[in-house]
């Protein structure tokens, strides 16, 4: 009797079971935590560093749950966040300035799980309470870095090439290129060969001529501009993360927006000030001729006695934190660097860095290393960061520099635009090394435009709210659909609760970012998947009333509507696609549940519904429907 | 149970003069409404500083108003957030000068103080929960995303029942859909409802969940036609109203509950949303009655128009 295939039966208890073991996670509520991180300088994290943490919490009387050593950090767990703010607290005193201290909400899910991919659906800052900024990238400044650059390369290959030139000069409007201006029509063309043979990214043409000054204007390719653009956010972006790696905020969210814009979301931070710090400073490197090596007598001897040589600056290695001194004579900056990639040498089989300089750091870099060879050289990072302070009353912005030696080694034979450095402990320490050289200054700079502090009790205040209106709103739909259709309706209630179930598991599966508009949005699926059921029913009703058998009428029902249910669905998620195509996240949020939410319920609206309507009235003999 | 006699034959149709003399009106008044009141546009428009403040003790939107105002703060908005202890207060950077440097930037944290500082005059128990900056520039782009979106939907929905239907029934889904937009937008323009981020997401839904019900009754016009030996435009299209007015209006208020109790317990943060979306209920239920058959009886709908697709795709009639 009943037309419904077996496999479909199958599939509808195997996604039912997928949807509920891929929903749970989110049933299990994160606790709140404090992790604690080592500086680059302070002593790893270890035992010792448990006990220390662990008396400072009894000392203060302060429940705690748990305290472990996971790896590079430790994680102290706590009932609630009173007394993880309270417990957090303690812990800064006790470990000061070397260990970074934030908070964390702590994943409560089981292993088992996890171990199947199942997690819970990341909250929205707006659902868990933290500090947001949205940052203008000022592209403009990467290309005029590079329109300058262009310029004095040119100047250089003209001069290589002996083309004599009365001046190489950019022009005032941005984008607007190079003039360069010679003397004859000859050296003209020569000029443009040489520099369009040499620099595939430059466009050549002739400008008007002024008596004998012939002149040539050179632009950057429009593909080498976008490019540059887009190069500069993600090395922002790039930027950023590490530095806000250094605040130790877990799972910090750090994004393109549009063209120009990177957004910045720091959970479960609410001082803002110490992100905005780092966001702010100002990284450059600098080539440096070293003295001696790191640790050695001399340095040590410098170290001791406060006795610098009047040349040279005493410095720290990053890491070992052995002294060494560094002469005060700088060879080429970070400005001057193109790129910087980390890589395994094919001889020594050890990882290395390869570096590339502009031909300008790399005519200073040849001089001095053809000069130099077996001598060693040090690479110096500064870091600027800008720190208010009140002075007689008025808010004064002074700068903190902090310069540390990130890479030491011994110039093994004389180079100028690229070489390498090799001997690197690791593959991490190489790629840490790139990352620094390339990174560590920004692209192009920054600045704040939005920011925002979303208190933790509004997060939490939103959680309650949200899941009240879900539970609410779903509750009252399947009362009035179990009213108006009865059994029918039962069918389809149980169909709108799975609904919700895969919903919520197919987002968490994604890692959509579940934030107050993405709950409207479930509220909102919720109220429409309904629809595929009344449509159907109100066939079924219809099939009853103009004579049809029971059995008949159900499947004329399902058969009839389900074209209509099609057509629907489709031309809605049509609207649900053009919302997830907005930039920004919010919005983006809700298209994307609403998208999920549609695919959802024509499965569960349709498939499990008829499903459990064949399940129910399949084997019998019936005299009439209750719908 | 039933509500609606599933016999009836009310004569929708025949009061398409008036109907769609009323639709017209509606929305002739709400281009007039958004050009002349305009849309209360929010924070994630305009810009500007926003604040959620907290009190231990419930307050009077009128008293932080006076105190905000002694201390200085005269252009301030200040609004309730539901409740009686939670108020949120809007305003230009530049109502606090001394925040503002010379380049132009705002200092968020020193006008959150002022602010503060002001409230705790009259009263020691206000707490700052949220403190947010905006640009007017993402404001603006969004603003253009949106209209970009809305008409990427309306093309593409367009597009879709052309093929799946006929050029008419296109036409007379999109003018509707023009038609329900601009009214809800109208609403919104004439009780000044706050227009965020939210309820431009709401606006482009509005616009999915009309779609869903025009389409529900032509897919019943179109099916009527089939199987009509003699089709009389007007009477399938009145039959074709009648058969799904039950469902049309019975998920309109299922999909009423739930906005309504997301308007109820959802908290300020989806007000907005919920009030948009229960007006574009209201809007697009009521045009797919009365609105979208009369346009297309207009545009001359006939069964022989609708007669060659029967055979275009018979896979889709056999799915269940």
């Amino acid at each position: 009797m009943s037309d419904f295939p077996r496999w479909k039966y199958a599939l509808v208890a195997l996604v039912m079971l997928f949807g509920v073991i891929y929903a749970l996670p989110n049933a299990f509520v994160p606790l709140p935590a404090v992790q604690v991180t080592a500086n680059r300088d302070a002593p790893p994290i270890d035992q010792s560093l448990q006990q220390k943490v662990q008396a400072a919490l009894t000392g203060k009387k302060i429940a705690v749950t748990d305290v472990v050593v996971d790896g590079d950090h430790l994680l102290a767990t706590f009932i609630n966040s009173d007394v993880q703010k309270s417990g957090a607290d303690a812990i800064k005193a006790a470990l000061g300035d070397g260990y970074t201290v934030a908070f964390k909400l702590q994943s409560n899910v089981p292993g088992w799980l996890r171990a199947i991919g199942a997690r819970s659906m990341p909250l929205g800052l707006d659902l868990q309470g933290g500090v947001h900024f949205l940052m203008q990238v000022d592209q403009n400044d990467a290309i005029d870095k590079q329109e300058n650059s262009y310029a004095d390369d040119i100047r250089t290959l003209l001069r290589q090439k002996n083309i004599r030139y009365e001046s190489v000069t950019r022009n005032t409007v941005r984008e607007q290129g190079i003039a360069v201006i010679l003397r004859s029509a000859e050296d003209r063309s020569t000029a443009a060969d040489a520099i369009a043979n040499e620099y595939t990214d430059l466009n050549v043409a002739n400008g008007a001529n002024t008596g004998d000054r012939y002149v040539l204007n050179v632009v950057i390719k429009p593909e080498k501009l976008r490019d540059l653009s887009r190069s500069a956010i993600t090395q922002n972006l790039g930027t950023l993360r590490n530095r806000i790696n250094a605040l130790g905020v877990s799972e910090p969210l750090i994004q393109q927006q549009g063209d120009s814009r990177i957004v910045v979301e720091l959970a479960g931070v609410q001082d803002p000030t110490e992100a905005k710090k780092l966001i702010g400073a100002v990284a450059t490197l600098q080539y440096r001729p070293g003295i001696g090596q790191a640790g050695d007598a001399q340095a040590q001897e410098a170290a001791r006695t406060g006795n610098i040589p009047p040349d040279a600056n005493l410095y720290r290695m990053r890491g070992s934190n052995l002294p060494v001194l560094v002469s005060k004579q700088i060879i080429v900056t970070g400005n001057q660097l193109v790129d910087a990639s980390s890589g395994i040498d094919q001889q020594s089989g050890t990882p290395k860095v390869d570096v590339t300089l502009n031909a300008a750091g790399a005519k200073k870099m040849g001089d001095f290393t053809n000069a130099n060879v077996g001598k060693p050289m040090a690479v110096v990072y500064v870091e600027q960061v800008y720190e208010t302070k009140v002075v007689d009353g008025k808010e004064v912005r002074v700068p903190k520099v902090t310069e540390t030696v990130i890479n030491d080694a011994s110039i093994a034979s004389p180079f100028s635009k690229q070489f390498q450095t090799t001997g690197l402990g690791s593959p991490k320490e190489a790629s840490d090394l790139a990352l620094l050289l390339k990174g560590g200054a920004l692209a192009a700079p920054m600045d704040i435009v939005e920011e925002g502090v979303i208190g933790a009790s509004l997060g939490q205040d939103n959680i309650d709210k949200g899941f009240k209106a879900v539970m609410l709103g779903l509750a009252l739909v399947l009362l009035a659909a179990a009213i108006y259709y009865k059994l029918f309706g039962l069918v389809a209630d149980i169909a709108l609760f799975f609904n919700l179930v895969i919903l919520l598991a197919v987002m968490s599966l994604i890692g959509v970012t579940l934030t107050m508009p993405g709950v409207a949005g479930i509220v909102l699926t919720l109220g429409m998947a309904i629809d595929a059921n009344v449509l159907i029913c109100e066939r079924v009703r219809e099939e009853l009333r103009n004579g049809s058998t029971p059995h008949a009428a159900i499947r004329a029902g399902y058969e009839k509507a389900w074209s209509t249910i099609l057509d629907a669905n489709v031309t809605h998620l049509i609207a649900a696609l053009a919302l997830t195509t907005m930039g920004t996240g919010a919005i983006k949020g809700f298209g994307v549940t609403l998208m999920i939410g549609i695919l959802t319920s024509l499965f569960t609206s349709v498939t499990l519904t008829h499903a459990f309507t064949a399940l129910i009235h399949g084997h019998r003999k019936l005299k009439t429907l209750s719908v | 149970m039933e509500i609606f006699n599933h016999d009836s034959n009310i004569p929708f149709l025949g009061m398409r003069k008036y109907s769609i003399a009323i639709a017209l009106f509606l929305m002739v008044a709400s281009i007039g409404l958004i050009a002349t009141k305009g849309l209360n546009y929010a924070l994630d428009f305009t810009g500007g500083v926003s604040m959620v403040v907290d009190y231990d003790q419930s307050v009077e939107i009128a008293d932080v108003r006076a105190t905000l105002e002694k201390g200085g703060f005269e252009h301030a908005l200040v609004q309730s957030l539901g409740g009686t202890r939670e108020v949120s207060i809007r305003m230009q950077p530049k109502d606090d000068q001394k925040a503002v440097d010379a380049n132009g930037k705002v200092n968020l944290d020193l006008i959150a103080a002022d602010v503060l500082k002001a409230l705790h005059v009259s009263r020691p128990d206000a707490k700052l929960k949220n403190r947010e900056l905006v640009t007017a520039e993402v404001g603006a782009e969004l603003r253009s995303d949106g209209t970009v979106a809305a008409v990427f939907v309306i093309l593409g929905i367009m597009a879709y029942l052309w093929i799946r239907f006929e050029r008419r029934f296109a036409i007379a889904a999109v003018a509707t859909e023009v038609h329900d937009v601009l009214v809800t937008l109208g609403i919104l323009a004439l009780v000044q409802r706050e227009f965020d981020m939210t309820v431009l997401a709401s606006v482009l839904a509005v616009i999915g969940y009309s779609i869903n019900d025009k389409v529900v009754v032509f897919d019943r016009i179109r099916e009527l036609f089939r199987l009509a030996r003699k089709a009389e435009p007007e009477e399938i299209l009145n039959r074709s109203i009648n058969n799904t007015l039950s469902r049309t209006i019975i998920t309109s208020l299922f999909t009423a509950i739930t906005m309504g109790a997301l308007y109820f317990f959802g908290g300020p943060a989806v007000h907005g949303f919920a009030v948009t979306m229960l007006i574009g209920i209201v809007v697009g239920t009521l045009s797919s009655i009365f609105v979208a058959s009369p346009i297309l009886l207009w545009l001359g709908v006939s069964k022989k128009d609708l007669m060659p697709v029967t055979k275009e795709n018979p896979e889709l009639a056999r799915r269940p």
